[in-house]
């Protein structure tokens, strides 16, 4: 009775095309931002903040971006950790280097990352489907190889590992948990509503179309081309933004394996968990994910098994497997489509139908 | 000479690794050719047989009988994956049957772990991983034996597809599924048999590179070379997946060592032959063997 | 072309002879020379000539495998033919590629559909409109100013095409999940949100009943009527075809039998031959290779079955 449209008439096409049409959604969200701007910083600890929250909004971002590219274009990738890398590094040579401003240095890396993103976004002209779902392995590997190989890019450290430097905001000191924390959600929040922009007007429609059948969108005057490089380069853009929060508000000293092949797969895991082509299961596919080992673990504890650590890593990835597959045989559209039921049964909450 | 010698070895060594390739490639081209589904989850197939089968061996089961044990270990897995996860997504798009295999990929790798644990173990055939005596070069005793295993494989294989009725049926399949399906094929005996012959496919692969690596994690990774080989070759090529094995363990091995000797560039293996395969894709978007996918509209 | 436009019943083969009579004198819209294609041995399309004129409502005939979808396959881009020209409106567009077609002023439908699935009444016939929006990607990024104006102003066009269609109660409602004949329906729509110039009709009516028909019928004559559409469409029917066609063309093996107004077309000869199948007892038309034994089963052109 308290979620329901009726006596809300959309009375202009520019409510109607409001990013949150009803009334109970806005109020939804703007009480989320009020909780994650004002009421996390002062219930959350150190622990959750660092460890927990700040992870979480960085595989979110992450995972927008991969699900531009994968849920709304259709093109399947593999490495997006990689182009998270690309992002990581470029962030720090701009911060060592050009000591650019932070939120410049940010902007920067997702731009680099970009790029990246576009020179492996061509082999797209020709190629596509598993093909090329394969041929972003190669940018995984390629560039993780780069970044190892030449230690130009980590300032002569082996390994490429780096270490960031402080953090300045036009006077803000950067530099508690909590800090990381809210600029990490600043810019998420910022990039979240972009992305959903995106989603609804005419370059989203466009991506769609080419996932739904790329024939047919060619046939409405889409050219494939330009629209798969440009959610190639958008994508990566978000994860070079990603990368560099990582290195700046998560990490601080990392080397390239925290961009390995198997984050390619969490991210990939994420989006299909939380939901295929929708910016709010990016968010629930992350929490998901990074909640996991917090429960399994939990459950050990309450369980009182024995062998704890060996039986925590195989049964995470267990269920994480089985969940992949759980969640393209039962619900394809992942937990933001649950969510979606959820908000259908309580609008007709408390009549049956 | 000396040097020319030194390439030979170099190029033969790494074209006998190729032959290694191909066997994990092939049980992906079993796959794609009777159901159109890439199965990312082969390398962690060849994990578990070949942990189940070096279990076996080490609880005291004779090596023949637990080298059985394991094949029909992966008929009873390559029946329950049939039913459990490609039945109920039959007649999806294929990328979301590819994701499901990625998603059976983690799945296959925790419980083998979980059954048989995390320790890698030492397995060791009877055929040592060292030079023949005598001859100019230095070729292994074990990658000559790994390529004859290779090579037996694709002739079974082939007399399978060819001269026996379930193979028949297979290829009728792979040709055409509703027509295969109109006259009486059932698509789902099919599918059970491709996956357990794949799954055995698998369980060769995985005692080949287990006796190389040791049967341990890293066994599933074997899957990131051989999808490299996959697209060089094309998806649905038999010979497609022994030409690009061939190709790209000669090529990476001698850029490998050349690039090494000569610019102090290690490493390159790692990603060397998807750069290859990329290249030929430009060319040929549908590898060197694979069929042209007509678009229908 | 502006304004909504309120469907009307639809008229009786009374109303056609002037209509017919109007419509004769049209210019070419586009023009089909000498096109041949095959795919490896098998011939779809052998030499083909075709006219398509302004305001008209053409029908393309054929028993199946006839090369029928292979020709709009060849107007709308997919297909390029090995042999041949085609002309729109006077001008060389041979190798012009779907999406350059589309922008030109040609859409289409498809025999099983062409929907894009997953996305809503309302966005797909949006992606008609991408040409007619004109703002840049940041703009779009921030949903705001032009990109907004762009969004309203296209919206209000597809709005006047959910109304002209009957669709309004499904307009948030993923296409896949709706009942085919009104996937149909949608489809239809989509091509007409984007005003072409020139639309292409696979089997708008395949697979429909009487009643679905009827409307289907409406539609396609109130589009040419009223939106001044010119229209070449692919139907087995030929209740359909005769009642709301100007001119027919008949495709066998592929190559055109016949072309002319339905009176003339119902009693043709090589027309009945063809469709009564008189090929099991004396050997096909020269221009048959022997690849197609299996042309019955086939629906469209040689090896395009359903996507």
């Amino acid at each position: 009775m308290i979620y329901r449209e009726s006596g809300q008439f959309a009375s202009s096409y520019a409510k109607d095309m409001r990013m949150f049409p009803l009334l109970q959604d806005r109020w939804a969200f703007g009480a989320l931002l009020v909780f994650a701007f004002v009421v996390i910083p002062l219930i959350a600890n150190d622990y959750w903040l660092s460890s927990i929250l700040t992870l979480f909004l960085i595989y979110s971002l992450s995972a927008i971006g991969l699900n531009i590219l994968t849920g709304f274009c259709g093109q399947l990738s593999l490495g997006h950790a990689a182009f998270m890398a690309v992002g990581a590094y470029a962030s720090y040579n701009f911060a060592v280097r050009l000591h650019t401003p932070v939120l410049v240095n940010f902007l920067l890396a997702g731009f680099v990352a970009a790029a990246v993103g576009l020179l492996f976004g061509l082999p797209s002209l020709r190629i596509k489907g598993f093909y090329l779902a394969v041929a972003t392995l190669a940018a995984q590997f390629t560039i993780e190889w780069v970044l190892v190989s030449f230690n130009w890019f980590a300032g002569g450290s082996m390994l490429g590992a780096i270490d960031t430097p402080p953090m300045n905001i036009m006077g803000w000191d950067v530099s508690s948990n909590l800090d990381k924390y809210l600029l990490t959600l600043s810019v998420v929040v910022v990039l979240a509503i972009v992305a959903k922009n995106l989603g609804r007007s005419e370059v989203g429609r466009s991506w769609r179309a080419i996932r739904d059948l790329d024939v047919a969108a060619e046939i409405m005057g889409i050219r494939l081309f330009p629209y798969k490089l440009l959610a190639f380069m958008v994508s990566s853009f978000y994860a070079g933004v990603a990368g560099a929060l990582y290195a700046f508000c998560y990490l601080g000293s990392l080397e390239v394996t925290a961009f390995e092949l198997a984050v390619s797969f969490r991210l990939l895991g994420m989006i299909i968990i939380g939901g295929l082509g929708t910016i709010l299961g990016s968010f629930l596919g992350a929490g998901f994910i990074v909640l996991l080992p917090i429960l399994i673990s939990q459950a050990i504890v309450f369980l009182h098994i024995s062998g704890a650590s060996d039986f925590l890593a195989n049964a995470e990835l267990m269920i994480f497997g089985g969940l992949i597959i759980l969640f393209l045989i039962v619900e394809p559209y992942g937990l933001a489509r649950l969510w979606q039921t959820i908000k259908e049964k309580l609008r007709l909450w408390p009549f049956p139908y | 000479m000396e040097e020319f010698l030194f390439f030979m070895e170099v190029l033969v060594s790494g074209l006998l690794q190729g032959f290694m390739y191909s066997v994990v490639a092939l049980g992906f081209v079993l796959i794609i050719k009777s159901s159109g589904v890439f199965n990312f989850a082969q390398g962690s197939m060849c994990l578990f047989a070949a942990l189940g089968m070096v279990s076996f061996w080490e609880a005291g089961i004779p090596f023949w009988l637990a080298v059985l044990l394991a094949l029909l270990m992966m008929v009873v897995l390559a029946v329950a994956i049939e039913r459990v996860v490609l039945r109920p997504l039959v007649a999806r798009p294929p990328l979301i049957l590819f994701m499901a295999t990625i998603g059976l990929s983690f799945f296959l790798e925790g419980l083998a772990q979980g059954i048989w644990g995390t320790q890698p173990h030492g397995l060791d055939i009877g055929i040592p991983d060292r030079p023949f005596k005598g001859f100019p070069i230095d070729v292994s005793q074990f990658e000559l034996f790994a390529a004859g295993v290779a090579i037996l494989l694709v002739v079974g294989l082939v007399i399978f597809f060819h001269r026996t009725r379930i193979g028949r049926a297979l290829r009728a399949v792979s040709d055409d599924h509703t027509a295969a399906l109109s006259v009486g094929i059932s698509l789902r005996m099919i599918w059970g048999v491709t996956w357990a012959l794949a799954g055995m496919v698998a369980l060769v692969a995985g005692i080949l590179w287990g006796t190389r690596l040791g049967v341990q994690y890293s066994l599933t990774l074997i899957v990131l070379k051989a999808l490299a080989v996959l697209i060089l070759g094309g998806f649905n090529s038999i010979t497609g997946a022994v030409v690009g094995g061939l190709i790209i363990g000669g090529s990476e091995k001698v850029a490998e060592v050349y690039l090494s000797l000569y610019f102090g560039l290690g490493g390159i293996e790692s990603f060397f032959g998807y750069l290859l395969a990329m290249l030929v894709l430009f060319v040929r978007p549908y590898g060197l063997f694979g069929d042209e996918i007509i678009e229908r509209v | 072309m502006s304004g909504p436009v309120t469907p009307e019943p639809l008229p009786g083969p009374a109303g056609e002879p002037p209509r017919i009579a109007l419509k004769a004198g049209g210019r070419p819209i586009l023009q089909v020379e000498d096109i041949s294609l095959s795919f490896g041995g098998l011939k779809a399309l052998d030499r083909v000539n075709l006219e398509i004129r302004e305001g008209e409502i053409l029908a393309i005939i054929g028993p199946n495998g006839a090369g029928k979808t292979s020709l709009l396959n060849v107007i709308s881009g997919v297909y390029h033919p090995q042999q041949g020209r085609i002309l729109f409106e006077g001008q060389d567009r041979t190798r012009f590629r779907p999406h350059a077609v589309a922008n030109q002023g040609v859409a289409r439908t498809f025999q099983n559909l062409g929907l894009f699935r997953a996305m809503t009444v309302l966005e797909n016939l949006m992606t008609g409109r991408k040409k007619f929006i004109r703002t840049n990607f940041f703009l779009q990024a921030m949903f705001w100013g032009p990109a907004q104006k762009a969004e309203i102003e296209q919206r209000e066009r597809v709005e006047q095409i959910i109304d002209f269609l009957g669709i309004e109660h499904i307009r948030k409602v993923p296409v896949g999940t709706l009942p085919y004949g009104m996937q149909k329906r949608v489809e239809l729509g989509r091509a007409l949100a984007a005003e072409p110039k020139l639309l292409l009709l696979d089997e708008p009516m395949a697979g429909m009943n009487l009643e679905e028909k009827e409307d289907i019928s409406r539609f396609i004559l109130d589009a040419n009527e009223e939106l001044g559409i010119t229209i070449a469409l692919i139907e087995h029917d030929m209740g359909v075809v005769m009642d709301i066609c100007d001119r027919i063309v008949v495709l066998d093996y592929g190559s055109k039998i016949a072309d002319g107004p339905p009176a003339e077309i119902r009693n043709h000869p090589d027309v009945i031959r063809a469709y009564l199948g008189t090929t099991d007892d004396q050997p096909p038309p020269a221009s048959a290779t022997g690849d197609i034994t299996d042309r019955a089963g086939r629906a469209g052109g040689g090896p395009i079955e359903e996507t």
